[in-house]
């Protein structure tokens, strides 16, 4: 009855033509090209880096070497000392992160309810986002804290005004047909909340997830720089106090090797979650 | 005869801060049950208004609207899919709403996919589907709540124009077949004389009515379906009728 469709074919040709076997294998060669420059560039840095150390080409103090900071990094793996920073950082950037986000979600929820309250509160939300929150951090230990809770609070200081900004501005571009069509069945703001604006609003949620992780990560070091006995932070700051450079870089590396897994994990989650 | 919805007397005035616009003056129709009627008009003179008083979307700012039912069913020029539910998920959603998802009610949604060819496709995602099939998706899940009075803004205008001429085909069989009461506002005037048992032509902002056509296709044999009547002569009189009556304004 209804004129069929071919769009949702997806089926696999049974033969494949000489000239479609030929671009699929040129489109593989250029993904293995890509993957394998990425892997070279980073070998030649490390290499470049550890013969110019130890040929004396650049100071061994300010720069250290790949072989001394990977030697630091099993030294701190076998006394078990890596993972308790580790810990202390993650578990502060964990609980900053989701305090900003949950925090952000939920005043971008209210702005949205109550539309005069955004309107009010719009030119301090404004002022907030452009301050450099960082520069409210020693303010925040103060308040919160000189320990977890102060960095914790300073972590989430700087995800949530921005949270709140760029989910509300999703909120209301939600398309008004879309809600108008709720409205006409009869449904209440929390139906249009539940059913249309928050599931709309799901992709921006999932990117507001993946750089709230970044600035947690921000507000735990810095945290960590003005108050702690423990953590990434700490190592970083009581390496260069004490010159020791090996120190440092093994901090920067470890912190880049954790950030970039919690960002894949937030990737994952959002292949997981968005599936239109 | 039952009115399941009358416009009394109606004015509709907009408001901006620089000025205000009379979109409607002293506009009185009615819907009998059963029927369908077209509303059709120059394009800015408050048809869609028309639609969102008896939606209860706005208020009327003189004269009274009087809707006997609750149970109104919308469609757009867009299908307004949401394009995180899929096909069937979209169809529950009226359903959802008024509370009535229950097994009974996703039988009968089942049942009208299957009617209307979209069975295969209720797991995809409506970016799966071609816009035909959307647009029916679209009319699946309005009815879905079985609508005592069906409201249709331009729905097939964002179609293209073999699509827009099947799909209007199938769904004016449709709402023929199982009796709903519909308006449809649409700017194509084939469309509304091959739809409706009347048509209404609205003048220029600020609208009123100008006339009201009552459709018949005495030439079709059998079953009325829109294409039929399209192939008739009495639709080509009205159609210069009705084109007569809003090209006038023209001068």
């Amino acid at each position: 009855m209804w004129r069929k469709n071919n769009k949702n074919e997806t089926s696999v040709p049974v033969s494949i033509s000489k000239e479609h076997q030929e671009y699929l294998k040129s489109i593989k060669r250029e993904k293995s090209f890509i993957r394998i420059m990425q892997i070279f560039i980073f070998v030649i840095f490390i290499v470049l880096w550890e013969w110019a150390a130890k040929n004396n080409h650049v100071d061994r103090f300010l720069t250290s070497m790949p072989s001394a900071i990977f030697n630091l990094i099993l030294k701190f793996v076998e006394d078990g000392s890596l993972f308790k920073h580790l810990y202390v950082s993650t578990t502060e950037t964990i609980a900053g992160f989701f305090a900003g986000t949950i925090v952000g979600l939920l005043v971008a929820i209210l702005l949205w309810w109550f539309e005069k309250l955004a309107k009010i509160t719009d030119p301090y939300i404004v002022i907030l986002n452009s301050l450099p929150k960082t520069a409210l951090a020693p303010i925040i230990i103060l308040w919160a804290g000189m320990g977890f809770s102060g960095i914790v609070v300073t972590a989430a200081s700087i995800s949530v005004v921005v949270t709140i900004m760029t989910l509300y501005t999703g909120f209301i571009n939600v398309e008004s047909d879309k809600i108008v069509l709720l409205k006409t069945m009869g449904a209440n703001k929390y139906q249009i909340l539940m059913k249309v604006i928050i599931p709309a609003n799901i992709p921006s949620i999932m990117s507001v997830i993946r750089v709230n992780i970044g600035l947690s990560w921000i507000g735990v070091i810095v945290g960590e720089f003005l108050v702690s006995k423990a953590g990434i932070g700490y190592l970083i700051l009581y390496g260069s106090q004490t010159f020791k450079l090996d120190l440092v870089m093994m901090g920067v590396f470890v912190l880049g090797l954790i950030a970039a897994i919690m960002y894949f994990l937030a990737a994952w989650l959002e292949k997981r979650v968005i599936k239109y | 005869m039952e009115y399941i919805c009358e416009l009394k007397n109606i004015s509709k005035r907009f408001h901006t801060i620089h000025n205000e616009t009379k979109a409607l003056d002293d506009l009185s129709m009615n819907v009998k049950k059963g029927e369908i009627v077209s509303i059709v008009g120059p394009s800015g003179s408050g048809k869609s208004t028309v639609l969102n008083l008896i939606a209860g979307l706005e208020k009327p700012s003189e004269g009274e609207v009087i809707v006997n039912t609750n149970n109104i069913g919308f469609m757009f020029q867009k299908d307004q899919l949401y394009e995180w539910r899929n096909i069937f998920k979209n169809c529950l959603l009226g359903l959802e709403v008024k509370n009535m998802d229950n097994d009974e009610n996703r039988k009968k949604v089942t049942e009208m996919l299957e009617k209307y060819g979209l069975y295969n496709f209720r797991n995809h995602y409506p970016s799966q589907l071609s816009g035909g099939m959307r647009q029916r998706a679209a009319l699946v899940r309005t009815l879905a709540v079985e609508p005592d009075l069906l409201l249709l803004d331009e729905p097939f205008s964002a179609l293209d124009y073999q699509t827009r001429l099947s799909v209007g085909n199938e769904v004016g069989q449709i709402l023929r077949r199982e009796k709903i009461t519909t308006i449809l506002v649409t700017h194509d005037i084939p469309e509304a004389v091959s739809i409706s048992d009347r048509v209404i032509v609205f003048t220029e902002r600020p609208a009123k009515v100008k006339k009201i056509y009552e459709i018949n296709f005495n030439e079709c044999q059998g079953e009325r379906t829109p294409m039929k009547c399209r192939n008739t002569l009495e639709f080509g009189e009205y159609f210069r009728q009705i084109w007569r009556d809003l090209d006038v304004e023209e001068e």
